[in-house]
């Protein structure tokens, strides 16, 4: 069996500085309720499409710049994208048959006990954090922008041959 | 299989893999990390200690927060530049007549501010401290809605510090919390975390003035029923919680609500400086503050 050399590791970094960018990207308050997990999103997406280099430390690395990037408690990003990441890992070969609108609701379940990981662990650091059902509106809109994101993010890895 | 994910590889091929290239099995991946960031979260929320580690890091993200303010600057820099040459004269005849009433208003304040001292000196009490200021930008704003933080474009370079007050033109907004070498976090005193020491102006009433998580509402706490405070009365800082300096405006109380059998009254205000529409603030640096 041939073993593909790893390529692209800078396209793959740039991905998740945009999606990072993306997070903190000043929206009207109203918006701002239900902007979409995108540096989340990113993470599935790569880890789907090449689950031999994307894991749970990838996750990990993500989730601490995230934490950075956000000024919240170091670990707190850390310790759920992790989650998330070996949720995805675990379940991609199934990810990766379902249909459009299946595998929208599978990232909708992800995203969602990531988020839920993010709310606990703020709130048991004594931080306001809003009711658990609006944590659930951004997770919902990133379900909604699944598709489109895995199409744009596909063609981005044909493009710059990320393997 | 329409939906087959990216480029596919066969199923043995990821056995085998799974098999003989992952030195740890993804479960044991998480666990570690898990420990990992459990030692993080207790360290960085009970010690100082990674305060380093995070101003290290926060050199490669602050880059970040400058391009995503990117689309707000060039948009004011393009309305500045296609601002009519009517609008630039009307808007320089204001502010002309603007600056003549303050520069009076500024030559009563030295005498007023000498004699004050005098009195001060009369009464055998420490002068009141030098105040620098100096002006900020606000690039950005906590995406998090639960949260009321801004980041502001000066840092340690500029020798901002935490717990340095930020204000702007009408009011208090804030103080520092966390500091990079380019860019200073701003908690604003309407997080429902923030408090701060304030008393009415009009007849030296003090009380806690704490933010609630919205924008336009702060709230008083552990106001006896039978205190004078009334609606339209203005909060300025004290300067007891070590933190703000004294004798800046703050809020201006618009409700009070006396329940029958509650000993506090529910007092709500609302900030005098207009923070979620400012863009640029001045950060006040205390002499005694810095370390």
């Amino acid at each position: 069996m041939r073993v593909q050399p790893a390529s692209g590791t800078s396209v793959m970094v740039f991905t998740f500085l945009v999606a990072g960018l993306l997070q903190l990207l000043p929206m009207p308050a109203s918006l701002s309720v239900g902007r979409p997990l995108w540096i989340e999103m990113v993470l599935v997406f790569w880890i789907l499409a090449l689950p031999q280099r994307v894991g749970v430390f990838t996750g990990f690395v993500a989730g601490l710049l995230t934490d950075v990037l956000l000024g919240q408690v170091l670990g707190v990003y850390g310790i759920a994208l992790a989650l998330l990441a070996y949720l995805t890992l675990s379940s991609y070969t199934r990810l990766r048959v379902y249909g459009a609108l299946q595998q929208s609701i599978a990232v909708f379940l992800l995203l969602g006990v990531g988020a839920f990981a993010v709310h606990i662990f703020k709130s048991s650091l004594g931080q306001n954090t809003l009711s658990p059902l609006a944590t659930l509106l951004p997770v919902l809109v990133s379900a909604i922008l699944w598709r489109p994101m895995l199409n744009i993010l596909r063609v981005i890895q044909v493009r710059f041959m990320v393997r | 299989m329409r939906a087959l994910c990216c480029i596919p590889s066969t199923p043995s091929e990821a056995t085998i893999k799974g098999l003989y290239s992952r030195s740890l099995k993804p479960v044991y991946r998480l666990l570690l990390v898990a420990l990992l960031s459990f030692v993080l979260m207790f360290v960085d929320h009970r010690t100082d200690q990674l305060k380093q580690v995070r101003w290290v890091v926060s050199h490669a993200v602050a880059p970040l927060h400058y391009v995503a303010h990117l689309p707000t600057a060039s948009l004011n820099w393009g309305e500045q530049q296609t601002k009519s040459r009517r609008q630039l004269i009307n808007e320089n005849a204001s502010m002309s007549r603007q600056l003549l009433v303050l520069q009076q208003r500024v030559q009563k304040l030295a005498v007023l501010e000498a004699e004050n001292a005098r009195l001060r000196q009369l009464l055998n009490s420490a002068a009141e401290l030098e105040t620098k200021v100096s002006t900020a930008q606000i690039i950005g704003i906590d995406p998090d809605p639960s949260r009321q933080e801004v980041v502001v474009n000066k840092g340690t370079n500029e020798k901002a510090y935490v717990g340095q007050a930020v204000l702007d033109a009408k009011g208090l907004i804030g103080q520092v919390v966390e500091v990079g070498s380019s860019f200073a976090r701003v908690l604003l005193i309407t997080d429902s975390s923030h408090a701060l020491s304030v008393q009415i102006n009009r007849n030296g009433v003090r009380a806690i003035l704490a933010g609630t998580g919205q924008v336009d509402k702060l709230r008083l706490l552990y106001v006896p029923t039978t205190a004078d405070v009334q609606e339209g009365d203005l909060l300025v800082s004290t300067g007891l919680d070590q933190r703000y300096p004294p004798g800046y405006p703050v809020a201006k109380v618009v409700a009070v609500h006396v329940e029958p059998g509650d000993p506090y009254m529910t007092v709500e205000a609302m900030p005098t400086a207009e923070i979620d529409k400012v863009s640029h603030v001045l950060m006040v640096a205390q002499e005694e503050g810095e370390e």
